[in-house]
């Protein structure tokens, strides 16, 4: 939601090049000379602040973590008790098993997937076909559209969302509702002009002469796209659906607008939605379970998802 | 169509040439050669092209119309000239709605600012556990936004809260937290600054890697001490990064929704009633579709003076 993007224009060549490459190492010179790091003053100081922060750290980011995974093993008396206790009592494990049974969460989390994954793969396949189009197609108006497509990146989204709602509610021409429906997810998913520009950025920087070596060999547009362009395009197509992915299993209030219907909803909206009338413990188990698909993910592929934030500041 | 292709793919140059090619194939004309281009072009296109022009620039522009409009779903929509504005500026929501949200921005800025720079700043000097820090700043910015925010309701919570607790361990005074109107958007400004700092601290790591030693070694040499280094190397080398991170954590935050939405309801007092909660009222509680669009249609403005600003600095410095 309020997740900060990194500015677009700057990130694809160097995703590529940042992804592998390992952080710099202790020779780089930084605002502390290695000089003064070395004398035994210095060695002090340093550690001093490591140990500092690695506390501070842990305290700021780990703990609530930890408070969060903790709380759900206590009993319903346990959590709410105060003081608090650091450690529960006994591992108990029924929050998990209720919050799972109560709170419908295989139902939640299974939309949560089918929204997620529909918006994921329509937006790599309709965002690298235009992006493939505008980029190596060059059609009449493309740079009009392209201008288009662009513009909406200043417009802020959420700011949109009643008349967007409204779109969906009755489409235009056809007078069909998309309410209730993960159509209502997946398309406007697809209008995502970050990724699309991401993409697009890619393709131009790869060489015309390669296309056109395909071209020859009589490979049509939609051959060189498929087996050219694409396996070329790993890197980029990574991050594009990392932030596809996270965009939609973080969402909160388009998913609350369009599904009314509590079957439909995704885990994000069910946990507000029935957080009022349920036992704390199991809130909190339910919210631990909510929280595990994407911290996975991020420890699967922090390496990737680091480097492409941080790809998004370097100049090149 | 199959015998349009074949000239175009053995001719091996740009495919749209304003110059027809010389005749190798007379099969097909110029003309029916660049329709059938364009065809496809247009083929690959459409998709996408469909989804923006439904779901971004048809909103937009329905934003304006419906602004200016008595608007209720399943009945013929109304004119009604600028009533909306004038209903929505005499309801005192507006101005409660208005001065949290920059207030909330101007606290997110000032707290959401300097802590993730600073702390870009001493994880910048260590040698040891460097992907371990990154990691874990990141962390709340993958559990979900819905989540942290009620972890945090949790945290706050006057009883059972960790907020307090954690005050009386320092015997330091307790605070109401979300529940007093005058500490309630400041305890949301942490709540947001926790869960979305991981990005700006990694995006400054990575300004601040960027900065050529020799200039720290320079000003050293010059007799800078640390924090005459950071004023006059660190800070002036990442300029441009820290005014496009502040223009894009305005846009951002002036959006802020789900925070006061889960964890405070606007309360107490319309205390934490912001802009886009405000827009959710009208449209959904109130079913006024005009008064939620005339709305949209001034933070629209508001935002947009950002954003221009914004592309306009990315601009000129490429």
């Amino acid at each position: 939601m309020t997740q900060i993007a990194p500015p677009p224009r700057q990130a694809p060549p160097s995703v590529a090049g940042t992804a592998g490459r390992k952080t710099q190492g202790p020779a780089v010179r930084t605002l502390v000379s290695p000089l003064a790091l070395g004398s035994t003053r210095g060695k002090i100081l340093y550690w001093t602040v490591f140990c500092a922060v690695v506390l501070g750290f842990a305290l700021a980011f780990l703990f609530p973590v930890y408070w969060m995974a903790s709380g759900a093993m206590k009993t319903p008396d346990e959590v709410v008790q105060t003081p608090p206790t650091l450690f529960p009592e006994s591992l108990t494990f029924t929050a998990y098993t209720d919050a799972w049974e109560q709170m419908q969460l295989p139902t939640h989390l299974w939309n949560t997937v089918v929204q997620a994954a529909g918006a994921w793969i329509l937006q790599l396949v309709f965002c690298t076909a235009a992006a493939y189009a505008l980029s190596k197609l060059k059609p009449a108006f493309g740079k009009i559209i392209l201008g288009g497509i662009l513009a909406t990146l200043m417009v802020p989204a959420q700011a949109l969302l009643v008349p967007k709602y409204l779109t969906v509610a009755d489409l235009p021409l056809i007078h069909t509702s998309l309410l209730n429906d993960p159509l209502g997810i997946w398309l406007p998913a697809v209008a995502n002009a970050f990724n699309l520009y991401l993409l697009k950025r890619f393709f131009d920087q790869i060489p015309r002469d390669v296309l056109e070596a395909a071209e020859i060999d009589g490979a049509g547009k939609l051959r060189t796209l498929w087996s050219i362009l694409l396996p070329m395009s790993r890197p980029v197509l990574g991050v594009v659906s990392i932030f596809a992915l996270v965009a939609v299993w973080q969402d909160f209030l388009w998913p609350l607008m369009v599904f009314s219907d509590t079957e439909q909803q995704p885990i994000s909206v069910a946990l507000v939605q029935l957080s009022q009338n349920i036992p704390l413990s199991v809130l909190i188990a339910a919210m631990v379970i909510a929280s595990i698909p994407m911290v996975l993910m991020f420890l699967v592929f922090q390496r990737h998802i680091i480097a492409g934030i941080s790809a998004g500041s370097t100049k090149g | 169509m199959k015998t349009v292709q074949a000239p175009h793919r053995s001719a091996g140059a740009p495919p749209v040439t304003p110059e027809p090619r010389p005749a190798g194939r007379r099969s097909a004309s110029p003309f029916a050669r660049r329709l059938s281009h364009q065809a496809r072009a247009y083929g690959f296109l459409i998709g996408g092209l469909i989804c923006f022009a439904l779901f971004s620039w048809y909103p937009a522009i329905r934003a304006v119309i419906i602004a200016f409009q008595k608007y209720t779903p399943g009945s013929a929509p109304e004119w009604v000239g600028t009533d909306n504005f004038t209903q929505v500026f005499h309801d005192p929501e507006f101005g409660a709605a208005w001065r949290n949200t920059l207030t909330f921005t101007l606290l997110a800025l000032l707290i959401g600012f300097a802590v993730p720079f600073v702390m870009a700043l001493v994880l910048n000097e260590l040698r040891h556990a460097r992907s371990f820090f990154r990691v874990v700043v990141y962390l709340p910015v993958m559990i979900p936004p819905v989540v942290s925010a009620l972890l945090w309701k949790w945290f706050y919570d006057p009883g059972a809260g960790l907020a307090n607790e954690a005050l009386r361990f320092l015997h330091l005074p307790t605070s109401n937290w979300t529940n007093g109107a005058d500490t309630a958007l400041l305890s949301l400004v942490i709540v947001a600054t926790w869960a979305n700092m991981g990005g700006t601290v990694l995006i400054y790591l990575a300004a601040l890697q960027g900065i050529p030693g020799e200039l720290y070694e320079a000003a050293e040499l010059d007799g800078a001490n640390i924090w005459q280094r950071v004023r006059h190397v660190t800070i002036p080398q990442t300029r441009f990064i820290i005014l496009m991170l502040m223009l894009l954590q305005i846009i951002a935050t002036m959006q802020v929704f789900t925070e006061p939405f889960v964890i405070t309801g606007g309360g107490p007092e319309n205390s934490t009633v912001t802009i886009l909660y405000l827009i959710y009222k009208y449209a959904f509680l109130y079913n006024d579709f005009g008064g939620a669009c005339a709305l949209s249609v001034m933070l629209l403005i508001v935002l947009s003076l950002f954003s221009a600003l914004y592309l306009r600095l990315t601009r000129t410095d490429d």
